[in-house]
């Protein structure tokens, strides 16, 4: 079992995960893990703590394997909020499609 | 266009300063989530995935190229450099911050926009047809109505608290384009024996879990009556609409578990207290709201028919987009342009700040300063001179802006799936891509002529896969994304709900169960012109099934 806390940051909505000093970060590769009941209390409480005190939005705890590239979450609704949209957007989509044509 | 009035002013202003107010509250922390969560919804404000999400409304798809320049400064100076216009016609940005969001409000009050009433139990953005006061084939423009209903509906005390969402759709042309068929309700303009104009009414369409066709319950109401019927509507459902769940809260569950018969005669004893109060509307009113969209002055400019053969000859590609993308006008120098945003493997409905201000030039260049969005998620120009369509396609193409596909097979709704949707089950836009590249080459799809595919992440429908004639629903199965195939579904004047096919495929099998489809009904149609739909409906389910999944599972 391994789980790290999640939410999005009230001021600007980003997706973030608490970290082993108890700091919200933008990066899930530096998420603390809980791998017992107790660290899992922990962190619920840690983000109810965090709503409570207007920090954060949406808190979840979710499930995470190890792997030797890092912290992959199990489920892909969680993958996505962590790598960001699957396909490429704004401007970049763009270049995408010019070269699929090309 | 519609111009605000004092009233209209003053009522934005003051509501983009209360949500600041309200926004400062909550970034201070003097006010909980919970409390501020139905506020920031009232505004438009949803968090999805990623961040937050700003829905902001475009009254019956109609725009100004001022306003479309200032959506294209909120993308740049406040997001990621794009938008994505949806089926709602309305604007979608995925990466705005909480902290901005009142500065948002308040350059879009500036330009007479507004999120008001994008989210919520309450009447939403009512749409229509995007050819409006255009299309050859029109018997009213139907937006002076959409606005009269927009004015009536704003804020309204009664009807802010809804058991549900709702959805109302106009259409002035006896083929639909607006879908009316699947809204809460559906009107259609038209004339009686005496030439006079008023309303085919229709109650309880809708998609999400239950699609379901709307049920006519009027075949002619006076224009005089708009109000009164439609508020006799909303009152029998505020009072009977189900509150104890909100999956059968929407006005088509009442319409089913009421019946026609009995819900109608509800109505018209609401109607009997309603028809001569001050909600009547007098010709007057009618004509003032009309005068707002006049047409522009469109002078003769015969010299185009001329051009345009010509042009077409020299060039392929334009005149297939003439073909397409390019409608008849009221005005026979004139079309009606449908500026795609659906170029092949791009991302359906999405546009980048330099589209979006490049779109407004040309409209003032070329598009007598009107603009639409479309619900297929696509921009049109409802009027511009046939002697003019070789230059402003030039300036598109060069632009990623000239796909010619307009209600072809690669011309794909799509919802944002959970690429951005808290919501999602699955994604659609990687969806949508793929088959968009299979089935990218121009002959290929001209071929095949007019086929909708639409693409919804979750049950909720948002991408319309209940009316796609292909239908593509992403469910999850054992934490994977499954895709479902319907068949025959339709959102015009013949309005059907698609068919499941049978087991879903996985992500990288859809394009092909797509591809096998297709080419059926290549296989299976009766002569070159017979559309997709018109031979499904012919032949039914099970060639197609026997298809795709072998003669056991189809018998
Ligand atoms: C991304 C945030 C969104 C959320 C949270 C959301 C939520 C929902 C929900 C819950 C429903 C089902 C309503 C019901 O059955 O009562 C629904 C329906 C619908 N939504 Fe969305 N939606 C989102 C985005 C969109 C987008 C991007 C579009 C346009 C492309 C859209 C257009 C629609 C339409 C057309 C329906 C079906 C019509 C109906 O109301 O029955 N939504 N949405
Ligand atoms: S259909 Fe589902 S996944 Fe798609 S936008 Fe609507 S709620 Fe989100």
């Amino acid at each position: 079992m391994s789980k790290v806390l999640t939410a999005n940051k009230l001021i600007d909505g980003n997706s973030v995960w608490l970290n082993a000093q108890g700091e919200w970060v933008e990066t899930i590769a530096d998420a603390f893990i809980a791998r017992h009941d107790e660290a899992v209390a922990a962190l619920e409480e840690t983000g109810e703590q965090a709503v409570s005190d207007n920090l954060v939005v949406d808190v979840a705890v979710i499930d995470v394997k190890e792997t030797e590239q890092g912290i992959w979450p199990i489920r892909l609704r969680e993958r996505i909020r962590s790598h960001g949209p699957s396909v490429a957007y704004g401007y970049e989509a763009l270049v995408q499609e010019r070269t699929q044509a090309a | 266009m519609y111009r605000y009035d004092e009233f209209d002013h003053a009522f934005v202003k003051e509501r983009v300063a209360q949500f600041r107010d309200q926004v400062e509250r909550r970034v201070n922390g003097d006010i909980t989530e919970a409390a501020f969560k139905p506020l920031r919804l009232m505004n438009g404000l949803y968090l999805q995935l990623h961040a937050y999400m700003l829905r902001i409304a475009v009254p019956y798809g109609t725009m100004s190229p001022v306003q479309m320049r200032k959506l294209a400064h909120i993308a740049r100076t406040y997001d990621r450099g794009y938008g994505h216009f949806t089926t709602r016609q309305n604007i979608q940005f995925n990466w705005p911050k909480l902290s901005d969001i009142p500065d948002i409000l308040e350059e879009l009050a500036s330009v007479e926009m507004h999120a008001i009433q994008t989210s919520g139990n309450c009447i939403r953005n009512v749409t229509t047809d995007q050819f409006a006061g255009a299309a050859a084939d029109e018997i009213a423009d139907p937006r002076p109505y959409a606005e009269i209903l927009r004015q009536w509906s704003s804020v309204h005390p009664e009807f802010s608290f809804l058991p549900r969402k709702f959805k109302i759709a106009v259409t002035g042309a006896p083929h639909d384009r607006a879908a009316i068929q699947v809204h809460d309700i559906g009107l259609q303009l038209v004339k009686n024996e005496d030439d006079e104009i008023g309303f085919k009414v229709y109650i309880g369409g809708g998609q999400g879990r239950t699609p379901m066709i709307a049920k006519k319950v009027r075949d002619f109401l006076p224009e005089e009556d708009l109000l009164t019927y439609v508020t006799a509507i909303m009152r029998v459902y505020n009072l009977h609409g189900r509150r104890d769940n909100k999956y059968k809260a929407r006005i088509k569950i009442l319409v089913h578990e009421t019946g026609l018969e009995e819900l109608k005669s509800q109505i018209e004893a609401e109607w009997q207290h309603l028809k001569d109060t001050d909600l009547k509307l007098p010709d007057a009113d009618i004509e003032a709201i009309t005068k707002y969209f006049e047409k522009p002055n469109l002078p003769d400019r015969a010299e185009g028919w001329g051009q345009l053969a010509q042009w077409k000859k020299a060039d392929a590609a334009f005149a297939t987009w003439i073909q397409k993308n390019v409608g008849p006008h009221q005005h026979p120098d004139y079309g009606t342009v449908t500026i795609s945003l659906k170029p092949i493997g791009g991302v359906p409905g999405d546009a980048t700040d330099a589209q979006m201000d490049l779109v407004a030039d040309l409209a003032e260049e070329f598009g007598h300063n009107e603009i639409r969005v479309t619900h297929e998620q696509n921009l049109v120009f409802p009027h511009v001179a046939l002697a003019d369509l070789e230059p402003l396609y030039r300036v598109l193409a060069a632009n990623g802006l000239a796909t010619g596909n307009a209600g072809l097979v690669t011309d794909i709704i799509a919802c944002p799936g959970l690429d951005y949707c808290a919501l999602a089950n699955a994604r659609s836009i990687p969806v949508a891509q793929e088959i968009s590249n299979r089935f990218g080459d121009a002959e290929r799809q001209k071929t095949i002529g007019e086929l909708k595919i639409k693409i919804s992440g979750c049950i909720n429908a948002c991408g319309h896969h209940h009316v796609g004639h292909i239908g593509i629903l992403g469910v999850e199965k054992k934490g994977a994304e499954l895709y479902q195939i319907t068949l025959g579904g339709s959102a015009d004047e013949n309005t059907s709900v698609g068919q499941i096919m049978g087991p879903g495929f996985e992500p990288d099998a859809i394009t092909d169960a797509i591809e096998k489809v297709v080419d059926t009904y290549l296989e299976l149609r009766s002569t070159d012109d017979e559309t997709f739909i018109e031979t499904y409906r012919r032949l039914g389910m099970k060639p197609f099934k026997t298809a795709l999944y072998g003669e056991k599972t189809a018998a």
